[in-house]
């Protein structure tokens, strides 16, 4: 577990930093007004932050989604661990897939193998809980959750068809 | 009488513009231009004399209002306790040369609290925006020096209404009398906006920004004017004000205040230099430069000492020592209050000379701060 240090800055909002494994320190200012700067510390000298990127709440938003995005597929991966007999499997759409460029709905897979598409990630974006009309494109990787047979059924029919 | 207010704002508006360019405050050259219009000065103002005035008492006001609502009631309580002990420490130290200095001018000692107040208080203003633009929040003792300013505004509220009851000149009974009544204020307030800040919020609330900036202002100007009623001063009503409106309310007061206050704030200051004779200046530079230069070194060692306790490394405590020098709008609206109380003229002209100078050193020095220091720590041996 990540230890997060919270800052009271008064007059101005919240500070939030925290030490990686390798010691090095970055925050985020939290202003008041929406305003978000990252800040990151000195190699040396944890008392003085080198860096201030001033990013606007879009912005940081931005900065937060792509942070985040591959975190989702992790903590599945994490899940699978805690969870006897769950597993949870990354499949790509290769280019001689029989559903590339066809929906989700169209493998029928969850009443074929029990498993479920749980997630697809496309560039780098994840889409959380695809629906039945979510279009499979080449180089998507599918994240699928179940029994070990039932993902390896998933992965034949997104192979096979 | 437009001619000349266009004129005095339009002039004001270059100065600011050329204080950005140069990346000072725009408070001394706001004094300078004021002495310049004033008596004895280059352009002696005729007809709108009377506006600045009333202008500069609402200046007074608003710039309490808005310092009010930069911080929360239960920030300053819990501030309260754990930045105690510096914050005594700042109090102290600060206070001291002023006091001692007003003694020495022979000025009694109403002059001697006027000075304490105008050498102790840092300017919330000028460091606020410096931290931001030199990069500092991040830093580790940041939240020490903003701890501090915090605790110099509440001691600003309790200061101000024991300066207007001694320089309105009453009785020690009634003077007693308004400090219980301030103090009682200043609690009852904190404790309201603690429990009902909703209650007050829903009151004042609108989703028309009009209808917000008249209840505001108005809500401002009648509990300042009441405070004044009780004499414990316009400017802590307004303050009060301030620490009673939080949240979402807050943001969109300040967005809307903001530029009034920055006009008002601004006559202010040039109403202060208004009232004091160039000529006068003077024969108080010496006593300002000293003075200036104690006050420098006493908030250096305030910082040093209050980083060093929350465990800041060395070049973090002299960044400290340097944020705090500035000193710049609460130092005016003290010596402000002595000097229309007609205490001795010469009082606002060594404040004057003393804001003059740290308000522009303060930050240019922290600009230099940095890099001086590690160049000395870093040819030095490493201390264990």
């Amino acid at each position: 577990m990540v230890e997060v240090e919270r800052t009271a800055l008064p007059g101005i909002g919240l500070r939030h930093t925290i030490t990686t494994e390798r010691g090095r320190q970055v925050g985020v200012v939290s202003h008041r007004t929406g305003r978000r700067d990252l800040v990151i510390y000195d190699r040396e000298d944890p008392d003085t932050c080198t860096e201030t990127v001033v990013l606007n709440g879009e912005e940081a938003e931005a900065l937060a989604e792509l942070l985040a995005a591959y975190r989702i597929v992790e903590r599945l991966a994490e899940l699978e661990n805690q969870i006897q007999g769950l597993v949870t499997e990354q499949i790509p759409i290769t280019g001689g897939s029989p559903y590339e460029d066809r929906t989700l709905g169209d493998t029928r897979a969850r009443t074929r193998t029990g498993a479920s598409i749980v997630a697809v990630v496309r560039e780098g974006d994840v889409h959380a809980s695809p629906r039945p009309d979510f279009q499979f494109r080449r180089g998507d990787v599918v994240v699928v959750v179940g029994t070990g047979d039932g993902t390896t059924g998933v992965a034949d029919i997104l192979a096979n068809g | 009488m437009l001619i000349e207010l266009g004129a005095v704002i339009l002039g004001l508006g270059l100065l600011g513009a050329l204080a950005v360019r140069a990346g000072i405050s725009p408070v001394p050259l706001y004094l300078l231009a004021g002495l310049a219009f004033g008596q004895g000065g280059v352009l002696p103002l005729g007809a709108s004399a009377e506006f600045i005035g009333v202008g500069a008492e609402i200046g007074v006001v608003l710039l309490l209002f808005t310092l009010g609502l930069e911080y929360t009631a239960g920030e300053l309580v819990s501030n309260l306790r754990t930045s105690g002990p510096a914050g005594m420490l700042d109090l102290a130290l600060n206070a001291t040369p002023g006091i001692i200095a007003g003694l020495l001018l022979g000025w009694g000692p109403v002059g001697a609290l006027v000075l304490g107040g105008v050498t102790y208080i840092s300017s919330s203003g000028i460091i606020a925006k410096l931290l931001g633009d030199l990069g500092w929040l991040g830093n580790r003792e940041t939240p020490v020096v903003l701890s501090l300013l915090v605790f110099e505004d509440l001691a600003m509220a309790l200061y101000l209404p024991i300066l207007t009851t001694v320089l309105a000149g009453v009785a020690i009974a009634t003077g007693a009398v308004t400090l219980v009544v301030a103090v009682t204020a200043v609690a009852l307030v904190l404790f309201v906006a603690l429990r009902y800040g909703r209650a007050v919020e829903s009151f004042v609330t609108s989703p028309n920004d009009e209808v917000l900036v008249l209840k505001v202002l108005g809500l401002i100007l009648l509990v300042a004017g009441l405070a004044q009623q009780l004499q414990i001063s316009a400017a802590v009503g307004a303050f009060l004000v301030g620490i009673a409106l939080s949240g979402p309310l807050a943001e969109s007061a300040r967005a809307l205040l903001s530029p009034l206050r920055d006009l008002f704030a601004a006559v202010f200051f040039v109403f202060f230099g208004l009232q004091i004779d160039p000529a006068s200046l003077w024969p108080m530079a010496g006593a300002a430069v000293l003075l200036a230069v104690t006050g420098a070194v006493s908030k250096l060692v305030t910082g040093y000492l209050a980083a060093r306790r929350a465990g800041v490394g060395r070049l973090g405590r002299a960044r400290a020592g340097v944020a705090l020098l500035a000193r710049g709008e609460f130092s005016i609206v003290i010596a402000g209050l002595a000097v229309a109380a007609g205490v001795d003229g010469r009082v606002g002209a060594l404040a004057a000379g003393y804001v003059l100078i740290l308000a522009v050193t303060g930050p240019l020095l922290a600009r230099v701060v940095e890099p001086l220091l590690r160049h000395r720590l870093r040819s030095r041996p490493e201390s264990p």
